[in-house]
């Protein structure tokens, strides 16, 4: 019995994995097609800025912000399998670090970025202590009040003084550093960019690191990780207070492209926004951030470009057909991909 | 490896694609964005999804109106293409719509674009482009501040117009009185307040005797009620969204409270609040009306409820015409094509905006008699004037003089 446990984990913790665990057996030719994918994209990532128009930028910069995001959600629920309907609350305590910052200190946009991190390390490893308690649906009812909850609490009178309450706060735009020829979304988009690809870095080395295979162990076995010596508590905290660093840089980033904030810009809708991105584009597969991202920012333009008064039915549609088709998000799809290609090319 | 060469053909078709689309369109005139000689182009971002669809009315209102001015020949032979896009109430949302329609659609404008949030989200990108942001949908009076951001303007009575006209008409009518205040607190709630006390004058100190504002998240106003009832007030100033300002008519009639009534504008739905709060409690209650209510049987033989009622029967079939929305939308909508023929066949941003900031004394058919719209740069409240209304148990009975309400004024 425990030897079946242990299969299963493994191969469905290799099937999550996608490319960061080495798959035995054919992997190199995948491992090589990932990788030029991958510079193909980083290409693509530095030559779109000059070639659309700033409209497009912006919403290729709030793409990768919420990729940015959905990146923390994954190491949160895909890695270590903690269940999080509550990061829009990460988000907007990343967003109002950085707005209040700028507004009422005066502080350089670019250091607010690693102060809304920090901030929400701490708030995200301080609710993952109490959280520890609970498992599945019940620790995604309470993620679900905390975003629920978030919003409310900036409309508080006794913050107000810096939060402005209702009224929300406005952000200028930062322009071009050093003198740099481009404007100010390109050069957004290109911190985005940069942030992003730092992100994504380190979310790939954590997984595969010591820390990574615990928070794996934790989420596919937690007895035998215990039972292993990995502290379980101490790394889901962990998990929750990286996964929420992730997600409130995320924010703070919002806050600068968008150059507004207020309570109403983290309905709880944004928080099951980043699940739907998380879900779809592969839960555990870290580069299915990005195509989550995508598909929360620009799916809704289409179903509304198709009809306006059922817009939301048609992103329903659009949602269900992209289960029903793809049920394991597009890194399944992909790992299913791979993996018959490198079949044929065994028997070969 | 045929494979991937392809991707990455559809990959460049793509951005190319998008890099098109993103190019500004030759055709027209440099000087007139969004306007051809056959078009115009007005963007609209309205609430369709959300918490807040009930207002997308308006906008599908608006949308029906200019269908009709369309049918009829357009403005000055120019057709109106209205764009209104979906921020489903959200801030963010609202900012990515306004730059796909001045930086994609290139409009000539943005027209009612409705919340307060929302508004507030764009504004600063707006006045950045100089693209006019006009006749937004809020009445918080920020959106009337010529010196700071010239190129946005707002259209229905703002907050504090409507507090100083309670408090001009208290001084008037009643100088002793003792006013109790229940505030919702939000720029709403104190933008009416602070109108209020400006109305009042001097004696605001003197004639408030007791105040309580209350939290969008509490569940209920009971406490506020009986605290400002003990105040021993006998003006009861209820400036709330409707669910609280029905639990307060209803409370104030149960405790047995008995004050002059004064409700906010935003809560004289006789449906959604006068209803539920019980219309034998809510006989008396006194609010302010600046359009004229559709239900009520002293405008049935007017012209101008008969045109209004063959528009909806005609292009907005589906609408509903018991709701303030339609009145709203109709109006509105006749505002800015008023500003569109003023501008004539100079219909660059600049000179639109000329036109919105010189109205004079322009009145619409479905406002209330006496009412008119006046505006100059730096005056950026269209709609400045009021008229009260007290609730007879069945409707709204519109009395007294049309009160003006001017900020500053």
């Amino acid at each position: 019995m425990s030897v079946n446990t242990t299969t299963t984990g493994e191969s469905q913790a290799a099937e999550q994995q996608g490319i960061s665990l080495p798959a035995p057996a054919a992997a190199t030719g995948n491992a090589k097609i990932m990788r030029t994918a991958g510079i193909i994209l980083l290409a693509i990532g530095v030559a779109a800025p000059f070639l659309s128009g700033n409209f497009l930028i912006f919403q290729l910069t709030m793409m990768m912000i919420y990729a940015i995001a959905i990146l923390g959600l994954n190491i949160l629920t895909g890695i270590n399998g903690q269940f999080s309907l509550g990061h829009g609350a990460f988000y907007a305590v990343g967003a109002y670090t950085a707005a209040i910052m700028m507004d009422q200190f005066g502080v350089g946009y670019l250091w607010t970025l690693p102060m809304a991190g920090i901030i929400c390390f701490v708030v995200g490893f301080l609710f993952g202590l109490p959280a520890l308690r609970l498992e599945g649906v019940y620790l995604a009812l309470a993620t679900f009040a905390l975003a629920v909850v978030t919003p409310q609490l900036f409309k508080l009178t006794p913050f107000e003084h810096w939060t402005s309450g209702v009224m929300g706060i406005v952000i200028s735009k930062p322009e071009a550093p050093f003198g740099l020829p481009l404007n100010p979304d390109q050069w957004l988009y290109f911190l985005t960019f940069a942030v992003g690809l730092v992100a994504y870095v380190c979310a790939r080395n954590l997984v595969g690191s010591r820390t990574g295979r615990a928070l794996m162990a934790i989420r596919d076995n937690p007895i035998a990780a215990r039972s292993m010596g990995v502290n379980t508590a101490l790394f889901k905290s962990l998990a929750f207070g990286v996964s929420a660093l992730y997600t409130g840089v995320a924010g703070a980033l919002g806050a600068i492209v968008v150059q507004y904030i207020s309570p109403d810009s983290f309905h709880f809708a944004l928080s099951v926004a980043l699940v739907v991105g998380l879900v779809v584009g592969g839960v555990g597969w870290l580069p299915g951030a990005l195509f989550g991202g995508a598909f929360i920012m620009f799916v809704p333009n289409i179903a509304e470009e198709l009809s306006k008064g059922l817009s939301g039915a048609v992103y329903g549609v659009i949602m269900i057909l992209m289960m029903y088709a793809i049920p394991t998000g597009l890194g399944g799809l992909l790992k299913a991909a791979l993996g018959a290609l490198s079949k044929r090319s065994m028997t070969r | 490896m045929h494979k991937r060469r392809n991707m990455l053909k559809y990959m460049g078709a793509g951005l190319v694609l998008s890099a098109g689309l993103a190019m500004p369109a030759i055709s027209q005139a440099a000087d007139m964005p969004g306007v051809t000689d056959t078009e115009i182009k007005l963007g609209n971002i309205a609430p369709y999804s959300g918490p807040a669809s009930a207002y997308s009315t308006i906008a599908k209102t608006i949308s029906a109106y200019f269908d009709k001015v369309n049918e009829e020949g357009g403005i000055n032979g120019r057709k109106i293409n209205f764009l209104s896009y979906d921020d489903g109430y959200s801030p963010p949302k609202a900012v990515e719509q306004a730059r796909k329609l001045v930086e994609s659609d290139e409009v000539l404008l943005i027209f009612q674009s409705l919340g307060t949030p929302s508004n507030s989200a764009i504004e600063k990108y707006m006045n950045m482009k100089k693209v006019p942001q006009l006749l937004v949908a809020t009445g918080a009076t920020k959106f009337g501040n010529p010196k700071e951001a010239p190129w946005t303007m707002g259209w229905q009575p703002n907050y504090q117009s409507e507090g100083i006209i309670y408090g001009r008409w208290i001084t008037s009518e009643m100088p002793d009185a003792k006013i109790a205040v229940m505030y919702q607190n939000d720029d709403f709630g104190k933008d009416v307040l602070a109108g209020l006390k400006a109305g009042l004058g001097d004696k605001a100190g003197s004639m408030i005797v007791a105040e309580a504002s209350y939290e969008v998240a509490e569940p209920v106003v009971d406490s506020q009620v009986v605290k400002l009832k003990a105040s021993g007030a006998d003006v009861f100033i209820n400036i709330a969204t409707p669910k609280f300002a029905a639990q307060a008519i209803k409370k104030a009639h149960e405790i047995g409270w008995e004050a002059t009534q004064i409700v906010a504008n935003v809560s004289t739905s006789v449906a959604a609040v006068l209803t539920p709060a019980g219309l034998d409690a809510s006989t008396g209650v006194i609010s302010t009306g600046y359009l004229k209510d559709m239900q009520d049987p002293q405008w049935a033989d007017d012209p101008a409820k008969k045109d209004w009622e063959a528009f909806m029967d005609k292009y907005y079939p589906d609408g509903n015409k018991a709701s303030n929305f339609t009145v709203y939308g109709y109006s509105v909508a006749q505002t800015m094509v008023h500003i569109l023929t003023q501008a004539g066949d100079d219909l660059t941003r600049e000179n639109v905006l000329k036109q919105a900031a010189s109205m004079k004394d322009v009145t619409l058919p479905l406002f209330l008699p006496g009412m008119a719209m006046n505006t100059s740069e730096t005056d950026y409240f269209p709609i400045e004037q009021m008229q009260l209304m007290k609730f007879n148990g069945e409707r709204w009975e519109n009395f007294g003089e049309v009160i003006s309400g001017e900020v500053g004024g």
